[in-house]
Protein backbone atom coordinates (compact mmCIF):
# COMPACT_ATOMS: atom_id res chain seq x y z
CA UNK A 1 0.00 0.00 0.00
CA UNK A 2 2.70 2.43 1.08
CA UNK A 3 4.85 1.45 -1.86
CA UNK A 4 2.05 2.20 -4.33
CA UNK A 5 1.46 5.59 -2.78
CA UNK A 6 5.16 6.35 -2.98
CA UNK A 7 5.52 5.31 -6.63
CA UNK A 8 2.45 7.35 -7.66
CA UNK A 9 3.70 10.38 -5.81
CA UNK A 10 7.15 10.04 -7.35
CA UNK A 11 5.75 9.53 -10.86
CA UNK A 12 3.44 12.58 -10.72
CA UNK A 13 6.16 14.53 -8.96
CA UNK A 14 8.66 13.80 -11.75
CA UNK A 15 6.18 14.79 -14.46
CA UNK A 16 5.30 17.99 -12.61
CA UNK A 17 8.92 18.88 -12.00
CA UNK A 18 9.96 18.33 -15.62
CA UNK A 19 7.12 20.47 -16.96
CA UNK A 20 7.68 23.07 -14.27
CA UNK A 21 11.29 23.47 -15.32
CA UNK A 22 10.35 23.65 -19.01
CA UNK A 23 7.73 26.33 -18.26
CA UNK A 24 10.16 28.32 -16.14
CA UNK A 25 12.63 28.45 -19.01
CA UNK A 26 9.88 29.18 -21.54
CA UNK A 27 8.66 32.09 -19.42
CA UNK A 28 12.13 33.55 -19.57
CA UNK A 29 12.64 32.81 -23.26
CA UNK A 30 9.20 34.01 -24.44
CA UNK A 31 9.00 36.94 -22.07
CA UNK A 32 6.99 39.82 -23.54
CA UNK A 33 7.72 43.34 -22.40
CA UNK A 34 4.42 44.99 -21.53
CA UNK A 35 4.38 48.76 -21.32
CA UNK A 36 3.77 49.55 -17.66
CA UNK A 37 1.97 52.70 -18.79
CA UNK A 38 -0.88 50.66 -20.31
CA UNK A 39 -1.76 49.05 -16.98
CA UNK A 40 -1.45 52.38 -15.16
CA UNK A 41 -3.69 54.20 -17.67
CA UNK A 42 -6.17 51.34 -17.63
CA UNK A 43 -6.37 51.63 -13.84
CA UNK A 44 -7.13 55.35 -14.11
CA UNK A 45 -10.00 54.79 -16.55
CA UNK A 46 -13.63 54.25 -15.47
CA UNK A 47 -13.59 50.73 -16.92
CA UNK A 48 -17.19 50.54 -18.09
CA UNK A 49 -16.21 49.86 -21.72
CA UNK A 50 -18.85 52.23 -23.09
CA UNK A 51 -16.98 52.90 -26.33
CA UNK A 52 -17.44 56.66 -26.05
CA UNK A 53 -13.79 57.21 -26.95
CA UNK A 54 -14.23 55.45 -30.29
CA UNK A 55 -12.28 52.34 -29.32
CA UNK A 56 -13.90 49.00 -28.47
CA UNK A 57 -13.09 49.25 -24.78
CA UNK A 58 -11.02 50.77 -22.01
CA UNK A 59 -8.18 48.27 -22.57
CA UNK A 60 -7.65 49.26 -26.18
CA UNK A 61 -8.04 52.96 -25.39
CA UNK A 62 -5.32 52.65 -22.72
CA UNK A 63 -3.08 50.93 -25.27
CA UNK A 64 -3.72 53.63 -27.88
CA UNK A 65 -3.05 56.41 -25.37
CA UNK A 66 0.24 54.81 -24.40
CA UNK A 67 1.36 54.77 -28.02
CA UNK A 68 0.17 58.34 -28.53
CA UNK A 69 -2.52 57.43 -31.06
CA UNK A 70 -5.40 58.46 -28.82
CA UNK A 71 -5.64 61.76 -27.01
CA UNK A 72 -4.86 61.81 -23.29
CA UNK A 73 -8.26 63.28 -22.49
CA UNK A 74 -10.04 61.19 -25.14
CA UNK A 75 -12.20 59.44 -22.58
CA UNK A 76 -15.41 61.46 -22.28
CA UNK A 77 -16.52 59.62 -19.16
CA UNK A 78 -13.58 59.96 -16.81
CA UNK A 79 -13.54 62.73 -14.24
CA UNK A 80 -11.15 65.68 -14.20
CA UNK A 81 -8.96 63.90 -11.63
CA UNK A 82 -8.82 60.77 -13.73
CA UNK A 83 -7.82 62.77 -16.81
CA UNK A 84 -5.14 64.53 -14.81
CA UNK A 85 -3.91 61.15 -13.61
CA UNK A 86 -3.64 59.87 -17.19
CA UNK A 87 -1.89 63.07 -18.25
CA UNK A 88 0.55 62.58 -15.39
CA UNK A 89 1.28 59.00 -16.45
CA UNK A 90 1.95 60.17 -20.00
CA UNK A 91 3.96 63.16 -18.74
CA UNK A 92 2.01 65.79 -20.67
CA UNK A 93 0.10 68.89 -19.65
CA UNK A 94 -3.54 68.31 -18.92
CA UNK A 95 -5.82 70.18 -21.30
CA UNK A 96 -8.84 71.56 -19.53
CA UNK A 97 -12.01 70.20 -21.03
CA UNK A 98 -15.43 70.99 -19.67
CA UNK A 99 -17.40 67.80 -19.03
CA UNK A 100 -20.37 67.38 -21.32
CA UNK A 101 -23.79 65.87 -21.00
CA UNK A 102 -26.43 64.83 -23.48
CA UNK A 103 -29.61 66.81 -23.82
CA UNK A 104 -32.75 65.88 -25.74
CA UNK A 105 -33.61 69.11 -27.45
CA UNK A 106 -37.37 68.65 -27.59
CA UNK A 107 -40.04 69.24 -24.96
CA UNK A 108 -43.03 68.47 -27.18
CA UNK A 109 -44.77 66.02 -24.89
CA UNK A 110 -47.79 64.15 -26.21
CA UNK A 111 -50.22 66.74 -24.87
CA UNK A 112 -48.38 69.70 -26.40
CA UNK A 113 -48.02 68.56 -30.01
CA UNK A 114 -50.55 67.65 -32.66
CA UNK A 115 -50.62 63.91 -33.20
CA UNK A 116 -50.98 62.72 -36.78
CA UNK A 117 -52.15 59.22 -35.90
CA UNK A 118 -52.35 56.62 -33.14
CA UNK A 119 -49.25 54.45 -33.20
CA UNK A 120 -49.45 50.90 -31.92
CA UNK A 121 -46.48 49.29 -33.73
CA UNK A 122 -43.16 48.11 -32.36
CA UNK A 123 -41.65 50.35 -29.71
CA UNK A 124 -38.73 51.61 -31.79
CA UNK A 125 -37.97 55.22 -32.79
CA UNK A 126 -36.55 54.26 -36.19
CA UNK A 127 -39.63 52.19 -37.04
CA UNK A 128 -41.94 55.00 -35.96
CA UNK A 129 -39.90 57.59 -37.86
CA UNK A 130 -40.18 55.48 -41.00
CA UNK A 131 -43.96 55.46 -40.76
CA UNK A 132 -44.92 58.74 -42.35
CA UNK A 133 -42.29 60.69 -40.46
CA UNK A 134 -43.54 59.71 -37.02
CA UNK A 135 -46.82 60.21 -35.20
CA UNK A 136 -46.01 63.73 -34.01
CA UNK A 137 -46.74 66.63 -36.29
CA UNK A 138 -43.23 68.05 -36.06
CA UNK A 139 -40.45 66.32 -37.95
CA UNK A 140 -37.84 67.58 -35.47
CA UNK A 141 -39.52 65.98 -32.47
CA UNK A 142 -38.39 63.34 -30.04
CA UNK A 143 -40.49 60.25 -30.74
CA UNK A 144 -40.20 58.87 -27.24
CA UNK A 145 -39.91 55.19 -28.16
CA UNK A 146 -36.75 55.01 -26.03
CA UNK A 147 -34.01 53.88 -28.43
CA UNK A 148 -31.64 56.25 -26.61
CA UNK A 149 -32.69 54.90 -23.24
CA UNK A 150 -31.93 51.34 -24.38
CA UNK A 151 -28.37 52.10 -25.51
CA UNK A 152 -27.54 54.24 -22.46
CA UNK A 153 -24.90 52.42 -20.40
CA UNK A 154 -25.77 54.28 -17.20
CA UNK A 155 -29.59 54.28 -17.32
CA UNK A 156 -29.59 58.07 -17.43
CA UNK A 157 -32.50 58.43 -19.88
CA UNK A 158 -36.14 58.13 -18.98
CA UNK A 159 -39.19 58.46 -21.18
CA UNK A 160 -41.93 60.66 -19.83
CA UNK A 161 -45.10 61.43 -21.75
CA UNK A 162 -43.53 60.77 -25.13
CA UNK A 163 -40.27 62.62 -24.51
CA UNK A 164 -36.86 61.33 -23.49
CA UNK A 165 -35.30 63.15 -20.54
CA UNK A 166 -31.62 62.86 -19.68
CA UNK A 167 -30.56 62.88 -16.06
CA UNK A 168 -27.72 65.39 -15.97
CA UNK A 169 -26.10 63.75 -12.96
CA UNK A 170 -26.11 60.23 -14.35
CA UNK A 171 -25.07 61.13 -17.91
CA UNK A 172 -21.45 60.34 -18.76
CA UNK A 173 -21.48 61.93 -22.23
CA UNK A 174 -20.49 58.80 -24.12
CA UNK A 175 -22.63 60.04 -27.02
CA UNK A 176 -24.25 56.68 -27.78
CA UNK A 177 -27.76 58.10 -27.55
CA UNK A 178 -26.92 60.91 -29.97
CA UNK A 179 -25.74 58.34 -32.53
CA UNK A 180 -28.76 56.10 -31.96
CA UNK A 181 -31.39 58.86 -32.26
CA UNK A 182 -32.96 58.72 -35.76
CA UNK A 183 -34.19 62.35 -35.42
CA UNK A 184 -30.87 63.84 -34.29
CA UNK A 185 -32.50 65.74 -31.44
CA UNK A 186 -29.85 64.74 -28.90
CA UNK A 187 -26.74 66.86 -28.63
CA UNK A 188 -23.82 67.03 -26.22
CA UNK A 189 -23.41 70.34 -24.40
CA UNK A 190 -21.28 71.49 -21.43
CA UNK A 191 -22.52 70.08 -18.15
CA UNK A 192 -22.77 73.53 -16.56
CA UNK A 193 -24.66 74.97 -19.53
CA UNK A 194 -27.62 77.13 -18.64
CA UNK A 195 -29.96 78.11 -20.29
CA UNK A 196 -30.62 75.45 -22.95
CA UNK A 197 -32.66 75.79 -26.14
CA UNK A 198 -35.12 72.91 -25.88
CA UNK A 199 -36.32 72.77 -29.46
CA UNK A 200 -34.56 71.45 -32.56
CA UNK A 201 -37.04 72.68 -35.14
CA UNK A 202 -35.65 74.52 -38.15
CA UNK A 203 -39.13 75.29 -39.48
CA UNK A 204 -40.58 78.75 -39.76
CA UNK A 205 -42.75 80.14 -36.99
CA UNK A 206 -46.11 79.45 -38.61
CA UNK A 207 -45.37 75.81 -39.33
CA UNK A 208 -44.06 75.27 -35.78
CA UNK A 209 -47.05 77.00 -34.25
CA UNK A 210 -49.49 74.79 -36.17
CA UNK A 211 -48.05 71.55 -34.71
CA UNK A 212 -46.53 72.40 -31.32
CA UNK A 213 -47.38 74.65 -28.41
CA UNK A 214 -43.85 74.82 -27.02
CA UNK A 215 -41.69 74.82 -30.16
CA UNK A 216 -39.21 77.53 -31.13
CA UNK A 217 -40.88 79.85 -33.63
CA UNK A 218 -37.62 81.51 -34.57
CA UNK A 219 -38.81 84.97 -33.50
CA UNK A 220 -35.32 86.03 -32.39
CA UNK A 221 -36.49 87.72 -29.19
CA UNK A 222 -33.87 85.79 -27.21
CA UNK A 223 -31.16 87.19 -29.49
CA UNK A 224 -32.54 90.72 -29.06
CA UNK A 225 -32.75 90.62 -25.27
CA UNK A 226 -29.33 89.03 -24.78
CA UNK A 227 -26.99 91.71 -23.49
CA UNK A 228 -23.86 89.66 -24.05
CA UNK A 229 -24.25 88.86 -27.72
CA UNK A 230 -24.24 85.17 -26.86
CA UNK A 231 -27.17 84.11 -29.03
CA UNK A 232 -26.99 83.63 -32.77
CA UNK A 233 -30.01 82.80 -34.94
CA UNK A 234 -29.42 80.11 -37.53
CA UNK A 235 -32.13 78.47 -39.65
CA UNK A 236 -34.95 79.70 -37.40
CA UNK A 237 -33.30 78.26 -34.32
CA UNK A 238 -31.11 80.06 -31.76
CA UNK A 239 -27.63 78.84 -30.86
CA UNK A 240 -26.15 79.84 -27.51
CA UNK A 241 -22.43 80.50 -27.28
CA UNK A 242 -21.74 79.30 -23.73
CA UNK A 243 -18.39 81.07 -23.65
CA UNK A 244 -20.16 84.42 -23.88
CA UNK A 245 -23.30 83.49 -21.91
CA UNK A 246 -23.46 84.89 -18.38
CA UNK A 247 -26.36 82.70 -17.22
CA UNK A 248 -28.71 85.63 -16.66
CA UNK A 249 -31.71 83.72 -17.96
CA UNK A 250 -33.28 86.74 -19.60
CA UNK A 251 -33.76 84.85 -22.86
CA UNK A 252 -35.67 82.12 -21.04
CA UNK A 253 -37.78 84.73 -19.30
CA UNK A 254 -38.71 86.52 -22.51
CA UNK A 255 -39.18 83.47 -24.79
CA UNK A 256 -42.82 83.60 -25.93
CA UNK A 257 -43.22 79.82 -26.21
CA UNK A 258 -41.08 78.86 -23.23
CA UNK A 259 -38.78 76.56 -25.13
CA UNK A 260 -35.64 77.79 -23.36
CA UNK A 261 -34.90 75.85 -20.21
CA UNK A 262 -33.51 77.79 -17.29
CA UNK A 263 -33.64 77.11 -13.58
CA UNK A 264 -34.83 80.42 -12.16
CA UNK A 265 -34.22 79.15 -8.63
CA UNK A 266 -30.52 79.15 -9.35
CA UNK A 267 -30.66 82.77 -10.46
CA UNK A 268 -28.57 84.99 -8.19
CA UNK A 269 -28.93 88.62 -7.24
CA UNK A 270 -26.21 91.21 -6.75
CA UNK A 271 -25.76 92.82 -3.38
CA UNK A 272 -23.54 95.85 -2.62
CA UNK A 273 -21.71 95.95 0.70
CA UNK A 274 -22.17 99.51 1.90
CA UNK A 275 -18.89 99.80 3.81
CA UNK A 276 -16.82 98.86 0.83
CA UNK A 277 -18.66 100.86 -1.84
CA UNK A 278 -16.71 103.96 -2.85
CA UNK A 279 -19.27 105.30 -5.30
CA UNK A 280 -17.12 104.86 -8.40
CA UNK A 281 -20.14 104.10 -10.66
CA UNK A 282 -18.28 101.31 -12.45
CA UNK A 283 -20.98 98.82 -11.53
CA UNK A 284 -23.66 101.13 -12.80
CA UNK A 285 -21.85 101.45 -16.10
CA UNK A 286 -21.32 97.71 -16.35
CA UNK A 287 -24.99 96.87 -15.70
CA UNK A 288 -26.90 96.20 -18.89
CA UNK A 289 -30.25 96.13 -17.13
CA UNK A 290 -30.24 99.50 -15.35
CA UNK A 291 -30.48 97.67 -12.11
CA UNK A 292 -27.96 99.82 -10.22
CA UNK A 293 -28.95 103.18 -8.80
CA UNK A 294 -26.87 105.82 -7.02
CA UNK A 295 -24.88 108.91 -7.84
CA UNK A 296 -21.11 109.41 -8.04
CA UNK A 297 -19.37 109.39 -4.62
CA UNK A 298 -22.50 107.92 -3.06
CA UNK A 299 -23.31 104.40 -2.01
CA UNK A 300 -24.91 102.43 -4.82
CA UNK A 301 -27.87 100.09 -4.55
CA UNK A 302 -29.25 97.22 -6.59
CA UNK A 303 -32.83 97.40 -7.78
CA UNK A 304 -33.83 93.81 -7.05
CA UNK A 305 -36.66 93.67 -9.61
CA UNK A 306 -34.35 94.51 -12.47
CA UNK A 307 -31.27 92.54 -11.44
CA UNK A 308 -30.86 89.18 -13.22
CA UNK A 309 -27.68 88.08 -11.45
CA UNK A 310 -25.45 88.32 -14.49
CA UNK A 311 -22.13 88.99 -12.66
CA UNK A 312 -21.25 92.07 -14.78
CA UNK A 313 -21.18 94.46 -11.78
CA UNK A 314 -19.44 91.84 -9.66
CA UNK A 315 -16.61 91.67 -12.15
CA UNK A 316 -16.46 95.45 -12.62
CA UNK A 317 -16.24 96.43 -8.92
CA UNK A 318 -12.67 97.44 -7.97
CA UNK A 319 -13.18 97.10 -4.20
CA UNK A 320 -14.98 93.73 -4.10
CA UNK A 321 -18.07 95.38 -2.66
CA UNK A 322 -20.46 93.46 -4.91
CA UNK A 323 -21.51 89.94 -3.91
CA UNK A 324 -23.77 87.51 -5.69
CA UNK A 325 -26.24 85.94 -3.31
CA UNK A 326 -29.19 83.61 -3.74
CA UNK A 327 -32.58 85.18 -3.88
CA UNK B 1 -4.08 -3.27 -45.18
CA UNK B 2 -0.80 -1.53 -45.59
CA UNK B 3 0.49 0.84 -42.93
CA UNK B 4 -0.07 3.95 -45.01
CA UNK B 5 -3.68 3.14 -45.86
CA UNK B 6 -4.34 2.55 -42.20
CA UNK B 7 -2.93 5.98 -41.31
CA UNK B 8 -5.10 7.70 -43.94
CA UNK B 9 -8.15 5.81 -42.71
CA UNK B 10 -7.44 6.84 -39.11
CA UNK B 11 -7.19 10.49 -40.13
CA UNK B 12 -10.43 10.46 -42.13
CA UNK B 13 -12.24 8.48 -39.48
CA UNK B 14 -11.20 10.88 -36.71
CA UNK B 15 -12.01 13.97 -38.80
CA UNK B 16 -15.33 13.00 -40.33
CA UNK B 17 -16.89 9.76 -39.11
CA UNK B 18 -16.07 10.04 -35.45
CA UNK B 19 -15.88 13.83 -35.42
CA UNK B 20 -14.94 14.76 -31.86
CA UNK B 21 -17.36 17.64 -31.62
CA UNK B 22 -20.33 16.44 -33.60
CA UNK B 23 -20.25 12.68 -32.99
CA UNK B 24 -18.47 12.27 -29.69
CA UNK B 25 -19.69 15.57 -28.22
CA UNK B 26 -16.31 16.57 -26.81
CA UNK B 27 -14.99 20.16 -26.72
CA UNK B 28 -18.44 21.77 -26.90
CA UNK B 29 -17.35 24.76 -24.82
CA UNK B 30 -14.92 26.32 -27.34
CA UNK B 31 -17.20 25.08 -30.14
CA UNK B 32 -19.96 27.37 -28.87
CA UNK B 33 -17.74 30.01 -27.30
CA UNK B 34 -15.30 30.90 -30.06
CA UNK B 35 -17.52 30.32 -33.07
CA UNK B 36 -18.95 33.82 -33.41
CA UNK B 37 -16.45 34.89 -36.05
CA UNK B 38 -14.70 32.78 -38.68
CA UNK B 39 -11.43 34.61 -38.01
CA UNK B 40 -11.22 33.64 -34.34
CA UNK B 41 -12.53 30.16 -35.12
CA UNK B 42 -9.59 29.65 -37.49
CA UNK B 43 -7.17 30.83 -34.81
CA UNK B 44 -8.78 28.60 -32.20
CA UNK B 45 -8.65 25.52 -34.42
CA UNK B 46 -5.00 26.22 -35.21
CA UNK B 47 -4.23 26.44 -31.49
CA UNK B 48 -6.21 23.27 -30.80
CA UNK B 49 -4.46 21.42 -33.63
CA UNK B 50 -1.08 22.30 -32.22
CA UNK B 51 -2.00 21.46 -28.64
CA UNK B 52 -3.77 18.22 -29.59
CA UNK B 53 -0.89 16.78 -31.60
CA UNK B 54 1.73 17.83 -29.07
CA UNK B 55 -0.40 16.61 -26.16
CA UNK B 56 -1.01 13.22 -27.76
CA UNK B 57 2.68 12.66 -28.45
CA UNK B 58 3.70 13.66 -24.94
CA UNK B 59 0.89 11.76 -23.22
CA UNK B 60 1.82 8.72 -25.30
CA UNK B 61 5.40 9.00 -24.05
CA UNK B 62 4.26 9.61 -20.48
CA UNK B 63 2.03 6.53 -20.67
CA UNK B 64 4.78 4.34 -22.10
CA UNK B 65 7.68 5.62 -20.03
CA UNK B 66 6.15 6.34 -16.63
CA UNK B 67 2.63 5.04 -16.18
CA UNK B 68 3.15 1.64 -17.83
CA UNK B 69 6.93 1.25 -17.95
CA UNK B 70 7.25 -2.01 -19.86
CA UNK B 71 10.80 -0.98 -20.86
CA UNK B 72 11.91 -1.68 -17.29
CA UNK B 73 11.44 -5.39 -18.01
CA UNK B 74 14.25 -5.27 -20.55
CA UNK B 75 16.54 -3.89 -17.87
CA UNK B 76 15.66 -6.89 -15.74
CA UNK B 77 13.53 -5.04 -13.21
CA UNK B 78 10.89 -7.19 -11.59
CA UNK B 79 7.62 -6.00 -10.06
CA UNK B 80 7.04 -3.30 -12.66
CA UNK B 81 4.67 -0.71 -11.06
CA UNK B 82 1.32 -0.33 -12.81
CA UNK B 83 0.33 3.34 -12.60
CA UNK B 84 -2.39 3.34 -15.25
CA UNK B 85 -4.91 4.59 -12.65
CA UNK B 86 -2.99 7.90 -12.65
CA UNK B 87 -3.76 8.39 -16.35
CA UNK B 88 -6.36 11.16 -16.00
CA UNK B 89 -4.48 13.33 -13.52
CA UNK B 90 -1.13 12.87 -15.29
CA UNK B 91 -2.63 13.75 -18.69
CA UNK B 92 -4.36 16.84 -17.34
CA UNK B 93 -1.04 17.94 -15.85
CA UNK B 94 0.67 17.45 -19.21
CA UNK B 95 -2.04 19.25 -21.18
CA UNK B 96 -2.21 22.16 -18.74
CA UNK B 97 1.53 22.77 -18.88
CA UNK B 98 1.50 22.43 -22.65
CA UNK B 99 -1.26 25.02 -23.01
CA UNK B 100 0.70 27.39 -20.79
CA UNK B 101 3.68 26.88 -23.06
CA UNK B 102 1.65 27.50 -26.22
CA UNK B 103 0.11 30.61 -24.66
CA UNK B 104 3.53 32.09 -23.92
CA UNK B 105 4.70 31.24 -27.41
CA UNK B 106 1.69 32.81 -29.15
CA UNK B 107 1.92 35.94 -26.99
CA UNK B 108 5.48 36.37 -28.12
CA UNK B 109 5.13 35.48 -31.78
CA UNK B 110 1.59 36.56 -32.70
CA UNK B 111 0.08 39.19 -30.37
CA UNK B 112 -3.02 39.77 -32.50
CA UNK B 113 -3.89 36.08 -32.45
CA UNK B 114 -3.23 36.13 -28.71
CA UNK B 115 -5.72 38.94 -28.09
CA UNK B 116 -8.23 37.39 -30.51
CA UNK B 117 -8.21 34.06 -28.66
CA UNK B 118 -8.59 35.84 -25.33
CA UNK B 119 -9.82 33.62 -22.53
CA UNK B 120 -10.33 30.65 -24.80
CA UNK B 121 -6.68 29.74 -25.00
CA UNK B 122 -6.52 28.91 -21.28
CA UNK B 123 -9.82 27.11 -21.84
CA UNK B 124 -8.02 24.51 -23.97
CA UNK B 125 -6.40 23.50 -20.68
CA UNK B 126 -9.60 21.89 -19.56
CA UNK B 127 -10.76 21.06 -23.06
CA UNK B 128 -12.26 17.59 -22.91
CA UNK B 129 -11.54 17.08 -26.62
CA UNK B 130 -7.77 17.25 -26.03
CA UNK B 131 -7.94 14.95 -23.03
CA UNK B 132 -10.41 12.72 -24.88
CA UNK B 133 -8.06 12.28 -27.83
CA UNK B 134 -5.16 11.43 -25.51
CA UNK B 135 -7.19 8.84 -23.60
CA UNK B 136 -8.72 7.31 -26.73
CA UNK B 137 -5.27 6.99 -28.34
CA UNK B 138 -4.18 4.85 -25.39
CA UNK B 139 -7.41 2.86 -25.25
CA UNK B 140 -7.26 1.98 -28.96
CA UNK B 141 -3.69 0.79 -28.50
CA UNK B 142 -2.26 3.00 -31.26
CA UNK B 143 1.47 3.19 -31.81
CA UNK B 144 3.23 6.58 -31.96
CA UNK B 145 2.58 7.21 -35.69
CA UNK B 146 -1.06 6.23 -35.40
CA UNK B 147 -1.39 8.42 -32.32
CA UNK B 148 -0.15 11.42 -34.26
CA UNK B 149 -2.48 10.55 -37.16
CA UNK B 150 -5.51 10.16 -34.92
CA UNK B 151 -4.94 13.37 -32.98
CA UNK B 152 -4.21 15.30 -36.18
CA UNK B 153 -7.42 13.95 -37.69
CA UNK B 154 -9.34 14.84 -34.57
CA UNK B 155 -7.97 18.39 -34.65
CA UNK B 156 -8.85 18.72 -38.34
CA UNK B 157 -12.34 17.52 -37.51
CA UNK B 158 -12.60 20.02 -34.67
CA UNK B 159 -11.38 22.83 -36.93
CA UNK B 160 -13.77 21.80 -39.71
CA UNK B 161 -16.72 21.76 -37.33
CA UNK B 162 -15.93 25.05 -35.60
CA UNK B 163 -15.14 26.98 -38.81
CA UNK B 164 -18.26 25.71 -40.60
CA UNK B 165 -20.27 26.54 -37.50
CA UNK B 166 -18.77 30.03 -37.29
CA UNK B 167 -19.77 30.58 -40.92
CA UNK B 168 -23.33 29.52 -40.10
CA UNK B 169 -23.44 31.79 -37.05
CA UNK B 170 -22.19 34.76 -39.04
CA UNK B 171 -25.09 34.22 -41.42
CA UNK B 172 -27.49 33.79 -38.49
CA UNK B 173 -26.58 37.28 -37.25
CA UNK B 174 -28.35 38.76 -40.26
CA UNK B 175 -31.26 36.35 -40.37
CA UNK B 176 -34.75 37.06 -39.20
CA UNK B 177 -34.91 34.81 -36.16
CA UNK B 178 -37.91 34.61 -33.81
CA UNK B 179 -37.10 36.58 -30.66
CA UNK B 180 -36.93 33.67 -28.17
CA UNK B 181 -34.38 31.92 -30.40
CA UNK B 182 -31.90 34.78 -30.87
CA UNK B 183 -28.38 33.97 -29.68
CA UNK B 184 -27.54 30.63 -28.13
CA UNK B 185 -30.84 28.80 -28.72
CA UNK B 186 -30.57 29.09 -32.50
CA UNK B 187 -26.85 28.31 -32.29
CA UNK B 188 -27.59 25.09 -30.41
CA UNK B 189 -30.26 24.13 -32.95
CA UNK B 190 -27.80 24.78 -35.79
CA UNK B 191 -25.20 22.67 -33.98
CA UNK B 192 -27.72 19.85 -33.64
CA UNK B 193 -28.53 19.97 -37.36
CA UNK B 194 -24.81 19.96 -38.20
CA UNK B 195 -24.40 16.93 -35.99
CA UNK B 196 -27.19 15.16 -37.88
CA UNK B 197 -25.47 16.06 -41.15
CA UNK B 198 -22.19 14.61 -39.94
CA UNK B 199 -23.99 11.38 -39.00
CA UNK B 200 -24.23 10.91 -42.77
CA UNK B 201 -20.55 9.98 -42.78
CA UNK B 202 -21.38 6.87 -40.76
CA UNK B 203 -20.43 3.78 -42.73
CA UNK B 204 -18.02 5.74 -44.95
CA UNK B 205 -15.27 3.45 -43.77
CA UNK B 206 -16.75 0.05 -43.34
Amino acid sequence: MFKELLTSAIAIGIIGLVFGIILAFAAKFFHVQIDSKIAAIRAALPGINCGGCGYPGCDLFAEKVSTGEARVNGCPVSSKEQKAEIAKIMGVEQEDVEPLFAVVRCIGTNDKVTMKYEYEGIQDCAALAALGGGNKGCEYSCLGMGNCSRVCPTDAIEIDNGIAIVDRKKCIACGKCAIECPRDVISLIPKSAEPIIMCSSLNRGKEVKSVCKVGCIGCGICKKVCQFDAIEMKDNNPIIDYKKCEDCGLCAEKCPTGCIEFDFKKRKIAFIEEEKCIGCTLCKKACQFEAVEGERKEIHKIISDKCVGCRACYEACPTDAVHLISR
Amino acid sequence: MTGFTKIVLIVISAALVNNYVLSRYLGICPFLGVSKKVETAVGMSAAVTFVMVMASVITFLVQDLILQPTWLAKLGVENIPDLRFLQTIAFILVIASLVQFVEMMIQKTNPSLYSALGVYLPLITTNCAVLGVAVINIREGYNLVETVANSFGAAIGFGLAIILFAGIRERLEYSDIPKPFIGFPIALIAAGLMSVAFLGFNGLIG
